[in-house]
Formats: C-alpha cells, structure tokens, sequence
C-alpha cells in the first residue's frame, strides 16, 4: 500500500490507499477523485486523467515516455511536470506521493 | 432536407452494441440503418483503443479493438445495414403511441427517417471536439473559433491561428494556407506527432517564411462582438506574444458528450438513460438504450453487456415491428431459416 494525495484546482486536498502494481488513474476512480476522467480507461488514448505532479515527485514518478508526450499534446494548460495519470504506476517508492488535478480535463 | 428513409429501426451509434444489435434484429427480418458521428464504425473500440488487446470478449482470449469492429462488421454483413457516418441525430420526435410507437429521426446532414423503434447506444454520448479551457472563446465561437472547417471561404484572407500538433492540425495549415492570409501554427512542444511528410510541408513554408510556428499554449483571446483580432500565447519560457488572428481552429482531440441525447424527453440518471431489464427499453416506448448509455441496477459497462442488451432489445422491437407475428425462439446453429437469412444455408 502505498497513501497519494490528490490537491484538486481548488486546493482540496484528498490523501487515499492506492495499491502498489496499480496505475495512479485507477486509484483515482476506485476512489471517486474529481478532476479526473478518464474517458478511455487507461489505455493512453484520450487525456482527460491529466495530472500535474508535485515538484518533489518529479524524479521517482519518472519522465512521459514518447506516446505519452504525444497524448498530452491533447491536454489544456500542459506545463513541464504534466503527466497523464494512467500511465504512472504506483510503486512502495511513492509512499506519499501528491499530484494536482487540473480544473478541465475535456 | 428532402430527403425520407423509411426502416424499422434506426439505432444511434455504431459502436460494438449497435452493430451486434443490427444481428439480432436481422435474425428478426427487423431492417436497421446505424446513424454515427464518426467517420467510420467501432465508436470507442475504434477511436480510442484501435490497437489495444480486449481480453473479455467471450470466445476471444484476445482481440484488438479494430479486429472485434472488423469481426462485428463481417458478421452483420448479410443484413445489409446502412450506414450513416459522419452524421449525428439531432431530433427524435415521437409521431406514434405507446402500443403503436413510430418516431421521425432527424440527422444534422439534413436526413429525416421513419422507422417505428429506435435503439440508443450511443456509449459515452457522441464524440466532439475538446474546447480549450481559455476564458470567453465562448464569445467567439461559430464566429471566428471554429472546430472544423466547413467553409474554406471563411478562412480567406484572413490570419488564421491553428492550435495543435496532430494530423487535423497540420493537414488543415497546409490547405488554408493557400488561402488565408497567413497561417500561425501553435503547439505546445517543437515535436509534432503528424505524419512525417505532413511535418516536412509545415516546416519547410516556415523556413521559406510562408507561415509561423510558435512553440507555446493559447492564453487569452481579444476581440469585439464574437470578432477575434488578437490571441496572446503564453511562451515556454515565461514570456507572452500577441499574434493577429482573426480565425482560430484548436484542435484537441474529441471527448464524449451525452449531445443531443439529453433534449429527446428520456428519463436521464447522471448522463445515462435508465433502462428495464427484460427488453431494454427506456421511458419512452418504443426507444431502447443499450451499452454503455444506459443504466440499471447491476449495470456492467462491458462489451458484452450491451450484446445481450441488443438480443433481449430486438425480441421487443419484433413485437412492435411486426404485430401480428408470432416470434418462435430458434438457434443459428439448427433453424434453417436463420440460416437462410444469413446466407449459409
């Protein structure tokens, strides 16, 4: 187990179990955070599980890979720490991770 | 606006229920034409998951999502259903009663149909573009922000700001750019995910100075009256440029919208149509929901979910279709008249 805190566009903070060898996105809809659709279901194909990854995260999240960047291209508001949520497992290393929800996803 | 197609039965949506639906009312003698917003069949399987592996589809240990629509599409073949792509119905109006249900169908193409049933299975809605969250585009939307082209005309002589880095965004620079007055291309990365050749064309007309590429993301808009004259783009390194436009087309992608859906007097639960569970029909008789539009308790957004739902559909549709008939359960594997219709036998 490992806990994620969701900051939404508002500034609510929402801290949740997520299961390690699960996506982000998932642990996301399991436990009904706003802000994050996920239209496709995960399979890196529509871009409404966007996220903003808090700066401290950066590193151990890792970088979007290549199909990835090409998804974001169909997200609002994309800045250097966008990540698509589907795409990040969760891992015992990101014990604690935070990642803000944009206020529109699609 | 002439033109009246009488059927059955017009389903909305050519996704996997849709098109397994026009199976079942086929087995029926039950004629169906299948409207789409889409350019082509497959709705979701076809638009967001082409390539990826489905792994519960009974009978496919695994089958990709272009492959099952391929599959469905061969499979419905022998009852000739039409397609309508490209086209999203607007109006459903009731011209019957409840036992005599009968509906005139009205696409945004102009076509009008009277059938007597129509079957809902519209998935997550219909597909249309992402409009950018940028504060008042409202304004100038239809006006100067457009998502498609409908008109190359509107776009002569005039500075045109294209938003994006897909093949819509490159292909539509490189045919208005003969047109407009200049072409501003905006994408937020200096790596466009077009096709090759595409990407080529742009960048060379930026180097012979035909257009402009700006590396960056839309911040605001300036205009009167629904009027753009100026989009401000916000830099990658911190900084604003104002660029003339007068005509702007973003291009984001698509995202599903329930549409017109919610103005057809049906009973809604958050976005769903409530259905039964012995026939799939909704508030209204005569009009179905099946897949993922609709809503029960115990509801699975599954594939496999909404081939059931169509089946148990149809058997109702038959009742309303053909009145007088007695429907007599058969199996494809042993009646001969099932194999008939299917051109086995």
């Amino acid at each position: 187990m490992a806990k994620i805190t969701f900051v939404d566009s508002e500034g609510k903070s929402r801290t949740v179990d997520a299961e390690v060898g699960s996506t982000v996105m998932e642990t996301a809809i399991r436990n009904s955070i706003p802000e994050i659709l996920a239209e496709c279901g995960g399979a890196c194909a529509c871009a409404t599980c966007h996220v903003y990854v808090d700066d401290a995260w950066l590193e151990k999240t890792g970088k979007a890979s290549a199909m990835e960047e090409d998804m974001l291209d169909f997200a609002f508001e994309v800045k250097p720490t966008s990540r698509l949520s589907c795409q990040i497992k969760v891992t015992a290393d990101l014990d604690g991770l935070v990642v803000n929800t944009p206020g529109k996803q699609g | 606006m002439s033109e009246v197609i009488k059927t059955d039965v017009v389903i909305v949506g050519a996704g996997p229920a849709g098109l397994f639906a026009v199976f079942e009312l086929g087995l029926l003698d039950i004629r169906a034409h299948l409207v789409d917003i889409l350019p082509r069949a497959g709705g979701q399987c076809s638009e967001l998951y082409p390539e990826k592996p489905i792994y519960d589809i009974p009978g496919f240990p695994v089958v990709t999502g272009q492959g099952l629509v391929d599959n469905l599409m061969q499979q419905i073949e022998p009852f000739h259903p039409t397609y309508h792509f490209g086209e999203m119905v607007t109006e459903l109006e009731s011209t019957g009663s409840a036992d005599k249900p009968a509906f005139r169908v009205q696409t945004d193409a102009g076509k009008t149909f009277e059938c007597t049933c129509v079957i809902v299975a519209a998935g997550g809605g219909s597909f249309q573009p992402k409009k950018p969250p940028i504060a008042g585009i409202d304004a100038y939307e239809g006006k100067s922000v457009h998502y498609a082209v409908r008109r190359m005309e509107d776009f002569r002589d005039r500075n045109v700001m294209i938003v994006g880095g897909g093949d819509s965004a490159l292909d539509w620079t490189l045919n208005l750019h003969p047109v407009a007055k200049r072409i501003t291309l905006v994408h937020r990365r200096d790596d466009f995910r077009g096709a090759p050749h595409s990407v080529n064309a742009m960048r060379e007309l930026v180097r012979e100075d035909k257009m402009d590429l700006v590396i960056g993301q839309v911040g605001s808009l300036a205009g009167d009256n629904g009027e753009l004259h100026t989009a401000t783009i916000k830099l990658n390194d911190g900084t604003t440029r104002d660029v003339a436009c007068e005509r702007m087309m973003p291009f984001f992608g698509l995202t599903m919208k329930l549409g017109p859906i919610a103005d057809w007097g049906l009973n809604l639960h958050e976005n769903l149509v409530p259905a039964d569970t012995e026939k799939f029909e909704t508030s209204t008789p005569g009009i179905f929901a099946i897949g993922d539009i609709n809503t029960y308790p115990g509801k699975l957004k599954l594939i496999l979910s909404g081939f059931h739902e169509g089946a148990l559909a149809a058997q109702k549709v038959h009742r309303y279709v053909y009145p007088d008939k007695k429907l007599t359960f058969q199996y494809t594997t042993s009646s001969t008249s099932l194999q008939k219709k299917l051109g086995v036998n």
